[in-house]
């Protein structure tokens, strides 16, 4: 067993600096890395590229980040809910690359995968093919995307034990497996770190592999975007 | 009587097909699953990682670890699964969900559509909306007919940036059902009380009308 484990969130971002590309896993505020991306902003890197499905919300997730003008790039494929972003973005201060979702799951997958592009055809004839290769297969016209290049992948898991094995829970899972794959170095916090052998070896859903550091998350706020509810009758 | 947001969903969701995976999208879209026809099992997609989608939990049993692609508390039924968003979108692509229902903001008479971006004004991005019309076969859209002032909505060519080309097959909006095929709009479905003539002054794209056109029924 390879010993993945660090004491705390300031061991687990040792080498981050300003510049830097990170992925951060999450879908909305669902399934966030919120210790790594606290101790991002004590830190105070800036300069950064940030490859995330979304940008947070104004005062919480990558909002966070957004908020002390830390981000110099966001790649993402959805930013609705985020004014200061959107006031960034319009204004120029922020450099933004949409891409569709799929794409950006599976430009994460092929970066951890070895597969330098692949075709899709998500996006075709629209503004996000400008400038981008076509072909076609079987009659269907095809854009070729390219795998990322970052230096660091946040993941937030459920359960991990200290050889990174992770467990996710629920819709936490979404793009945090890929980015696990993707990183140079792969920092993964959870809610619950594990001794070795108590997880199922059936059930991992990240192989411990992809992972260079994981530690114990604490104070989790895992706050709801969208409350929504059935009422009692 | 034009129809509201929900009738626009209740006629929606007689179109769903027993035994199929559906995709559908925020807003009118996801009201369509309060509506499924009796008789007919049909199992939702969420494109952040959930097939067997659920109504919202009960007060008190709400799920930060459990939302839709629109960030709402939902449940997963018996029988649902939970995936990564690599495998999400290999479903999709791979035309393994039959049906996509999304909202527009601009449709053209050849199917292609708008809604992510108003260059300039509102840039919220594509999220899964160019994956889901890139690949599934067959897409329904849920829209009002006209804007706030009264302009048509379904249109000759779009003028906001595309979100996918020549992909709607059907148009259910507050007038009308429309089909799309041979470059116009065929109109299928009156709403309740709304004239032939009022669809086609709230359409600016070719529509076709060919013999008398039914009422919708609910």
């Amino acid at each position: 067993m390879i010993n993945k484990v660090v004491k705390n969130v300031q061991e687990a971002l040792q080498g981050v600096d300003d510049g830097m590309i990170f992925m951060l896993g999450g879908f909305g505020l669902c399934g966030i890395p919120e210790n790594c991306i606290s101790e991002l902003v004590r830190l105070g890197a800036k300069d950064l590229t940030c490859i995330s499905n979304n940008a947070g919300v104004d005062d919480f997730g990558l909002g966070l980040l957004l908020q002390k003008r830390q981000i110099k790039k966001m790649i993402s494929s959805y930013v609705g809910e985020n004014d200061e972003f959107e006031r960034q973005m319009l204004s120029g201060e922020l450099e933004v690359e949409l891409i569709p979702q799929g794409t950006l799951a599976e430009r994460c997958r092929a970066t951890g995968a070895g597969i330098p592009a692949f075709y899709t055809p998500a996006g075709y004839g629209t503004e996000v093919a400008e400038g981008k290769e076509t072909r076609e297969f079987n009659g269907k016209m095809y854009v070729l995307e390219h795998a990322f290049n970052p230096e660091f992948a946040f993941v937030k898991a459920w359960k991990g034990d200290a050889a990174g094995n992770l467990i996710f829970k629920g819709t936490a899972r979404n793009f945090n497996p890929m980015m696990a794959m993707a990183g140079k170095i792969t920092v993964v916090e959870v809610e619950e770190l594990v001794e070795v052998g108590e997880l199922d070896p059936n059930q991992i859903h990240t192989p411990g592999i992809f992972v260079q550091r994981i530690f114990q998350g604490k104070d989790y706020e895992k706050r709801i975007e969208q409350r929504t509810v059935t009422p009692k009758s | 009587m034009a129809l509201s947001k929900q009738q626009i969903a209740q006629r929606i969701a007689q179109e769903l097909q027993d035994k199929t995976y559906v995709n559908l999208g925020i807003g009118i879209p996801t009201l369509v699953a309060n509506y499924i026809p009796q008789g007919i099992d049909v199992e939702f997609q969420s494109e952040n990682g959930m097939l067997g989608m659920g109504p919202f939990p009960m007060e008190g049993e709400e799920d930060a670890d459990l939302i839709n692609a629109g960030k709402q508390t939902v449940t997963i039924l018996k029988g649902g699964s939970l995936f990564d968003s690599a495998l999400s979108f290999a479903m999709i692509r791979g035309q393994h969900v039959q049906l996509t229902v999304l909202g527009a903001m601009e449709v053209s008479q050849n199917g292609d559509i708008a809604n992510w971006k108003i260059p300039g004004k509102m840039v919220k991005g594509m999220g899964g909306a160019m994956d889901l019309v890139a690949s599934a076969e067959n897409i329904i859209v849920a829209m009002m007919h006209t804007d706030k002032s009264g302009a048509s909505k379904l249109l000759k060519n779009c003028s906001l940036p595309l979100t996918g080309v020549n992909c709607v097959k059907k148009v259910v909006s507050n007038l009308a059902v429309l089909e799309i095929k041979n470059n116009a709009f065929y109109l299928l479905e009156r709403a309740p009380g709304v004239s032939v003539e009022e669809i086609k002054a709230a359409t600016e794209g070719t529509l076709i009308i060919e013999g008398d056109i039914p009422e919708m029924k609910f």
